[in-house]
């Protein structure tokens, strides 16, 4: 019975006190997608984040809509207001926290692509930004 | 000179005693802190903060009836042409926090000023909309609005300096070229 607390208490600190790395969503994306952490590519991931498709509003839009061709450099959302960095390099604080990963995968895939990302996509899209130097 | 120097020092003291009563959180009194005609209520909401402050400025609930959050929070995931969808417990959380300092809740003095304005049963879903705004910018021509520098009315901090601290004070206002 005690060991069982502690396991949970051990479980419950390591959840905690551990921060999610890029390294860490690659490799968990890649399982969800089948296939090996090696396999993810960057190049894919730069097309990806360049890709330019019909909005919801007519016009053209993509990744760089908002973050701009550079994303060690600061973006801007559509009323005006900065947005981070979105490489590790600029940013530190980008994946590292799934929930956050995961709310923004959502939200601007399925402004910019019109459809969720698949795990594939998540997981180059990471392979390229956090190779950025 | 003894009066510049009085006049100074009453500026000085009644400038602290605002900056006072906006910076220290709000005693028992009910509506004590709950805005005037040119500061917001002073009210924080963790998730309200950081969801919705994430792409724009943390719009405060006086501004709007519960009827226009509750469109608002229903339809995050067309918000204004954005996919602005949160998880169903923090969805639920802020439309919460926006009903209960909402316009129409009687919390705020800032609230009943919009609603003298609104028709009954109005539920817009931009600030923009509400006579409230309207009246108070209208002497802000048109183009103003869609200049590079401002972007849209929603940009509230583009000539409201002090607009993330809720302050929109008429004196300090500057309109960017």
């Amino acid at each position: 019975m005690i060991k069982r607390i502690a396991w949970i208490g051990v479980a419950l600190l390591s959840s905690h006190a551990m921060a999610d790395t890029p390294a860490d969503f690659m490799a968990r994306y890649a399982q969800q997608a089948g296939v090996a952490v090696s396999a993810l590519s960057p190049t894919r991931g730069e097309a990806l984040y360049r890709g330019e498709h019909p909005g919801r509003e007519g016009k053209p839009v993509s990744c760089t809509s908002c973050h701009t061709a550079n994303p060690k450099g600061t973006g801007k959302t559509r009323v005006g207001k900065p947005i981070e960095p979105l490489a590790p390099a600029a940013n530190p604080q980008r994946f590292t926290d799934a929930a956050q990963v995961e709310k923004w995968f959502r939200r601007n895939c399925t402004d910019v692509l019109q459809r969720e990302c698949t795990p594939q996509e998540k997981g180059d899209f990471i392979a390229w930004l956090q190779q950025l130097k | 000179m003894n009066y510049v120097l009085r006049g100074i020092g009453v500026l000085a003291a009644v400038g602290s005693f605002s900056l006072l009563a906006f910076t220290l959180p709000s005693g028992g009194e009910a509506r004590g802190d709950s805005g005037g005609d040119d500061r917001m209520p002073r009210l924080t909401h963790t998730a309200w903060q950081q969801e919705c402050a994430s792409c724009h400025l943390a719009y405060s609930p006086a501004l709007l009836p519960k009827a226009s959050w509750q469109r608002v929070m229903g339809g995050l995931d067309r918000h204004f042409g954005e996919n602005a969808s949160l998880d169903p417990v923090t969805q639920a959380d802020i439309l919460r926090f926006l009903e209960a300092n909402a316009a129409d809740s009687g919390t705020s003095r800032m609230g009943d000023k919009v609603m003298q304005r609104m028709d009954t049963n109005a539920a817009p879903l931009r600030i923009t909309e509400t006579r409230w705004f309207v009246k108070k910018h209208d002497e802000v021509p048109r183009a103003t609005w869609t200049r590079k520098s401002v972007g849209s009315a929603a940009n509230c901090a583009a000539c409201h300096r002090q607009a993330e601290q809720g302050m929109f004070n008429e004196h300090d206002v500057r309109i960017p070229k």
